[in-house]
């Protein structure tokens, strides 16, 4: 069965990238797998109390990627019968955008081109780019 | 709520900062103090005497090198041995990918290096050369080399028996292995850990408002005054203001939870320390040719030192000296900085915690005593030492560096207090239990410290506050020589993984 992946950033242009790959994966049959990526990196700088406090802060965040980002897309796609999972990870946005593909076999990765806020646009923008660079499957551009 | 709670917090310490600017509340709290501090120094400062020199070791300087030597022999050279795994965890090859978003052993290293990294290398290392000549640097290298196995050993211990709370958050430290860890490994000493947990707490509080707060403040000031024209400087008697303003800043971090303050400060700190090295690398460069007598004079200042540097055990005392002070190691101060790393390995974050003082000591300060050497500025009359002294050695090459050096101790300056005022609460919440309201009556007081330090000059505070933070090592070592068959098990055994191959690399 094929595996189309869809990297969302909880904006517009994310969500038409879930419409242009789920229209796909239904063309195709395929399964669609949405990805949230929070942005992190192992080697920032924070205080001691943060450090102290990061292991709940992750589980927040994963908690929240979840519940108010993956889960209400994941269920109306669901509900129109596909078959959708949502998966939220901590990482640069490629690479991890890219390891997953990788771990889950997939057929395209889907992307939008934009963020919500001039700031997104250049991380997410980036991060359109860095795939067509680096993914060693093709990528599906949503602008 | 929170702006509420910072603003009561901002008036408690405006009040007594504005009385302390007049000179009988200085005394007052100079007369009070005085008694304490001489008494603790004393003891601290004690000078044993060594047989046929007229001069002895410092009780403490003894306590802390002897401890650098039993645990680098009792690891068999653990701080030299493992460096090659340690960078390999540090770069997380062995940190599973499901880990991702946890604290990594190298954001815990850098939180732990940008609380020790500061004065004491600027300013340390000028006041060892100044007083102990060239070759004082030879011997500030080798105690740095082995206080190494002394942060293994502390480190390992802070995240072994470090609490887990059930909302995710952790907090370690000395206090915690001293309760718990001398309770599970030596039941009959239980008691005797419980009173060592609670001076060390006494005295880890007192470090953070004295060396870890007020110090800082203080001397960011002085090098404020020095850059704007000293005694003429316009900004001479305003202490109190800059007091309020870094307190307000402070405050909106500790108290207001402002993250991005912090993290802007984050960010600037190891800029301004690779700024820092960089130029030191290329002043060495510049002067290729004088690396060879630079390394000769310290050398033979090591083994056969002027007369004016007070013999060989002068040189060698002052260059033991400044390395305790500078990387804080057995003061148990980075073991609480550590012990938020996420691993299943506690020795993991030990080996980690060997580079700490490697590059604080072994690497800053060569390159900020090679700098003053090369350049030629060491003052033979010892008229221009400390920060002056550093700042006039990169000067006399670039001569923007002495604004750049002012940056870079504003920020270490403030990078310090908030380390050490989280230290400070660990141990305060360790003796009066977790909570909203004891954290904050424990934040007000950092941000008193703040303004206090830097508008009353009060030489008996500062000394005071000098020997809390070494008395700490005091109750620490204590407590990590009897824990160290819980260290050498753990080293043994993850090291044998290691050499059979049975870690897991990620990379």
């Amino acid at each position: 069965m094929k595996r189309f992946l869809v990297g969302i950033d909880g904006s517009d242009c994310g969500d038409r990238a879930i419409s242009v790959a789920a229209a796909q994966a239904r063309a195709a049959d395929a399964e669609l797998v949405i990805c949230y990526v929070i942005a992190w990196s192992p080697y920032t700088f924070s205080t001691p109390q943060e450090n102290a406090e990061r292991h709940r802060r992750r589980e927040e965040e994963l908690e929240a990627a979840h519940s108010k980002l993956l889960e209400p897309r994941v269920a109306g796609l669901k509900a129109s019968g596909m078959a959708v999972e949502g998966v939220a990870r901590h990482g640069h946005p490629v690479r991890t955008l890219v390891k997953l593909a990788e771990e889950k076999d997939v057929d395209v990765i889907v992307i939008g081109r934009s963020g919500d806020t001039p700031l997104k646009t250049r991380m997410f923008g980036g991060t359109a780019a860095g795939l067509v660079q680096s993914a060693p499957m093709p990528v599906l551009v949503v602008p | 709520m929170i702006s509420n709670r910072f603003l009561l917090a901002c008036a408690a310490v405006a009040a007594p900062a504005a009385s302390a600017a007049q000179d009988g509340v200085d005394a007052l709290i100079d007369r009070a103090v005085t008694p304490l501090s001489d008494a603790l120094s004393a003891a601290i400062f004690y000078e044993i005497p060594l047989p046929f020199i007229d001069q002895g070791i410092p009780f403490i300087v003894l306590w802390l090198v002897f401890a650098g030597l039993f645990f680098t022999f009792y690891f068999g050279f653990i701080n030299l041995r493992a460096l090659k795994h340690a960078f390999k965890l540090v770069r997380g090859d062995f940190t599973p990918p499901e880990a991702a978003g946890e604290v990594t052993h190298f954001q815990a290293l850098a939180t732990a290096l940008s609380g020790t990294v500061g004065l004491g290398n600027i300013a340390g290392v000028a006041l060892a050369v100044s007083l102990g000549g060239p070759g004082a640097t030879f011997w500030m290298i080798v105690a740095g080399l082995f206080s190494m196995s002394t942060k293994f050993a502390e480190c390992t211990l802070g995240v072994k028996y470090r609490n887990e709370y059930a909302d995710g958050t952790v907090s370690g430290g000395p206090m915690y292995y001293l309760s718990k860890g001398l309770a599970e490994e030596w039941p009959a000493l239980a008691g005797v850990g419980k009173v060592l947990a609670i001076v060390f707490s006494v005295f880890c509080i007192g470090a953070s408002a004295g060396a870890g707060t007020m110090f800082q403040t203080n001397q960011a000031f002085s090098q404020l005054i020095n850059v704007t024209g000293g005694a003429e400087s316009p900004l001479a008697g305003y202490g109190w203001l800059f007091g309020l303003i870094v307190a307000v800043i402070v405050g909106l971090v500790i108290i207001g939870g402002i993250k991005s303050i912090a993290r802007v400060t984050e960010k600037i700190v190891p800029i301004m320390a690779v700024v820092y090295v960089s130029a030191g690398f290329l002043i060495i460069g510049i002067n290729i040719e004088l690396l060879p007598a630079a390394f000769a004079a310290i050398i033979s200042g090591a083994f056969q030192p002027e007369g004016i540097y007070g013999g060989f055990f002068g040189v060698l005392i002052m260059g033991f000296r400044r390395a305790a002070f500078s990387n804080e190691a057995g003061v148990g101060s980075a073991a609480i900085a550590h012990s938020a790393v996420r691993t299943d390995r506690p020795v993991t974050e030990g080996l980690v915690a060997l580079y700490e003082p490697f590059i604080d000591t072994v690497v800053v300060c060569t390159i900020t005593a090679l700098v003053i050497i090369i350049t030629g500025s060491l003052d033979p009359t010892g008229q221009i030492a400390g920060v002056e002294l550093t700042s006039r050695a990169f000067g006399s090459v670039f001569d923007w560096f002495p604004l750049v050096l002012l940056l870079a101790v504003l920020m270490f300056a403030f990078s310090t207090v908030i380390s050490w005022s989280y230290y400070g609460l660990k141990a305060f919440t360790y003796l009066f239990g977790e909570g909203q309201r004891t954290e904050l009556i424990f934040k007000a007081m950092v941000l008193a410290a703040v303004v206090l330090g830097s508008s009353i000059n009060l030489a008996s505070v500062m000394n005071f506050a000098d020997a809390m933070i070494l008395a700490m090592s005091v109750p620490n070592l204590i407590g990590v020589y009897l824990l160290t068959p819980v260290v050498k098990r753990e080293l043994t055994a993850y090291w044998s993984d290691y050499k059979a191959g049975r870690l897991k690399t990620y990379r």
